[in-house]
């Protein structure tokens, strides 16, 4: 059983801040999913998680199964037991995704052997070709492509919390009943936690939710079961945020002002 | 300037036209101006730190006479040839074993040292390439020339496996002048593999490389390049290549202080095609130096060159290449390519490509890049639970994997990729 607990989250990019106290938690086997508009801190909130190097935490704490994660590189925190998909997957020419496996269970003190055996397996489950194993992972890939190969790397990888930012966008429909269902079922076979972060609703009906949040300018404004997304699905954002009183859904990093640049000055 | 001079040059034995030739060329040492980074072709490199005093040819007494079958050293190299049909021992310049496949031999395939051609055979070939690009080390090797490898290939003969010669130099103040000339003849099919390693303090290793690809003929071509720390190599490798020839050649570059090549290509027969590549990894205080040339100068010709490099701890690296589409080469086609990892903030890359058209027919393109390594693929790997040296080990392999797979001879990949690994895996290490 494990835990991952956000709490009081909050992140800054070049002294803006993004996230503004984000409180969340997802157990083994739950999935979770934040909805927001564009600008509403939802990839922010995937790779603070992460620990990417751009962005500066300027509150709160990210702890799985009580340890703090905030401070430990991304790798520890993968380590540990945390995957990142990624919405836009980083081509690595040269290395194919058997080899970032293989690299990461050695890192983990996992035999390299036990993870390259179930490649075979999830690329059948997965419908990825032969050809994109060989490739470098993500090298020219389609948005398809690529998101089905994050997912078999998240499978063969099995870690305990997987945070997915926007799998669902940037690929058919096919694909996105494929990626989903695996992830579903992984909930199920492995008692994954998933976080999943998505700009639509078309997500949860693969991937049925225990708990939906929607993300409104760096906070969650509202929590709630599958009927929140229906909600959204008729009022839209801009319906949600007026029935709640807010006036600002996304944040708009203020620019600088130069005089200079008017004409005539 | 003492220690190369005429005098020494006549010591070196041999056949009557081998001293002829050398003699011609030492008569011009002593006018010889060494260049400096002044001259574009020199730009950026390291030649104002050359001083010719600290070294001296190796004594023909050292080197024995022409033919003595002497291999110190040459058993172990021999085990590193790998699968082949014939080898070539090279000890400081000259050739001290040569063995042929029969079979080939019978075919009048001929693979021999330049010092023991008392025929004469190698005479009207020796000095086509590199005569039409000399400079002062060429001229330097043209006088020293003690011996070298002569793989000649008879029309129409195909040699399946690879053919390889081993340069081995050693010895401190020491200068050693490796020569390769093959001529494969119309029709034929040969694969040559030179593999160059030295040690000893202060050694110079002035080398030419001769590639004659007659019409219709097809050569693919490996050098792999591991002197020891303290070398300094300056080499010319030049290919000429007649109608419908082909020619795969590629570099790897790995050892050496301050190592240059110069590889010149020149596409004389319409229909030639010339594939390039090179992979170069330089740590600790290390230069490579590359100057290449893609010389168009019939229809209908064909060179891609693709050349990768990395620098860690303080090396620098020089790629300067030109593409040269000369009037009569309309419907050619000339791309190249050089791309540069910067592994250290100590590090360093120059490339500058170049393009000289005088043709109104063709294709053409060049690309370079020179940075550090990506940031994103770093942080993607960092997702999957990857440590940063690990991740680094990974985008530096895979960024030269695609020249990796190309390389014309396949059973020296793996023995180069692991050559590769190490370089990395010692990164920031303490280096002799």
């Amino acid at each position: 059983m494990s835990r991952l607990e956000v709490s009081g989250l909050r992140a800054a990019v070049d002294g803006f801040e993004i996230l503004r106290g984000v409180d969340l938690e997802v157990e083994s086997g739950q999935v979770h999913v934040v909805m927001g508009p564009n600008g509403s801190g939802k990839s922010t909130l995937s790779h603070v998680v992460m620990g990417r190097g751009d962005y500066t935490v300027t509150g709160g704490s990210v702890r799985l199964d009580g340890e703090e994660l905030l401070g430990l590189p991304t790798w520890q925190r993968a380590a540990r037991g945390l995957f990142l998909a990624m919405q836009y997957p980083v081509a690595v020419p040269g290395v194919p995704a058997g080899e970032v496996v293989a690299a990461a269970a050695r890192a983990r003190g996992v035999d390299p052997a036990v993870v390259l055996d179930r490649i075979g397996a999830e690329a059948a489950r997965l419908e990825v070709r032969d050809e994109f194993l060989a490739r470098g992972v993500n090298d020219e890939f389609s948005g398809g492509e690529q998101k089905r190969m994050e997912t078999l790397q998240l499978a063969v990888l099995e870690p305990r919390i997987a945070v997915l930012d926007e799998i669902d966008s940037g690929l058919d429909v096919d694909a996105l009943s494929d990626v989903a269902r695996r992830v579903e079922a992984m909930t199920e076979e492995h008692d994954l936690g998933v976080l999943a972060i998505t700009h639509y609703a078309r997500l949860l009906d693969k991937l049925r939710p225990d708990r939906i949040h929607v993300l409104m300018a760096g906070r969650i404004v509202a929590s709630g079961g599958p009927e929140l997304a229906q909600q959204l699905e008729a009022t839209g954002y801009e319906g949600l945020a007026a029935d709640l009183g807010i006036e600002e859904m996304s944040l708009r990093r203020p620019v600088a002002v130069d005089p200079f640049a008017e004409p005539g000055f | 300037m003492t220690a190369f001079s005429a005098d020494a040059s006549r010591t070196l034995g041999g056949p009557d036209w081998l001293t002829r030739r050398r003699s011609a060329a030492a008569e011009r040492l002593a006018d010889l101006v060494w260049p400096s980074t002044a001259e574009e072709i020199w730009r950026y490199s390291a030649v104002d730190r050359f001083d010719p005093d600290r070294y001296a040819p190796v004594p023909a007494g050292e080197l024995g006479p022409p033919g003595a079958e002497a291999v110190p050293g040459g058993g172990l190299l021999a085990a590193e040839a790998g699968e082949r049909s014939g080898l070539v021992v090279v000890r400081n310049g000259r050739v001290v074993r040569h063995e042929l496949d029969p079979a080939l031999e019978a075919r009048g395939v001929r693979v021999q040292g330049l010092a023991t051609d008392t025929d004469g055979v190698a005479e009207p070939w020796l000095g086509r390439c590199s005569d039409a690009s000399p400079d002062a080390f060429t001229v330097l090797h043209d006088a020293f020339l003690a011996g070298g490898a002569f793989v000649h290939v008879p029309r129409g003969v195909v040699v399946s496996a690879p053919i390889v010669v081993l340069h081995w130099s050693e010895g401190d103040g020491r200068a050693t002048f490796p020569h390769t000339l093959v001529v494969a003849e119309e029709g034929s099919e040969v694969s040559v593999v030179d593999r160059y390693s030295s040690r000893g303090r202060d050694h110079l290793v002035d080398a030419v490389v001769e590639l004659l690809v007659g019409d219709g003929a097809h050569v693919r071509y490996l050098s792999v390049q591991e002197h020891g720390p303290e070398t300094w190599q300056v080499a010319l490798q030049r290919a000429h290549l007649g109608r419908d020839a082909g020619l795969r050649a590629s570099a790897v570059a790995l050892g050496g202080d301050y190592a240059r090549l110069r590889s010149e290509t020149r596409l004389d027969g319409p229909g030639a095609e010339s594939d390039l590549l090179a992979v170069y990894f330089g740590d600790g205080h290390q230069m490579h130096d590359f100057r290449t040339l893609q010389d168009h100068t019939a229809p209908s010709t064909r060179s891609n060159l693709l050349f990768k490099g990395a620098v860690e701890d303080e090396a620098h690296s020089v790629y300067s290449g030109l593409v040269r589409l000369r009037p009569e080469a309309q419907r050619s086609e000339a791309y190249q390519t050089n791309r540069n990892l910067v592994l250290t903030d100590g590090a360093g890359a120059e490339s500058i490509p170049n393009l000289e058209i005088e043709a109104n027919d063709v294709r053409c393109s060049h690309a370079s890049t020179v940075g550090p390594v990506d940031d994103d693929q770093r942080y993607y790997l960092a997702t999957r639970g990857i440590p940063p040296e690990e991740a680094d080990r990974l985008i530096v392999m895979g960024f030269f994997e695609d020249v990796l797979n190309r390389l014309p001879v396949r059973s020296l990949v793996t023995p180069i990729r692991a050559a590769v690994t190490r370089k990395i895996e010692q990164r920031g290490g303490v280096r002799a």
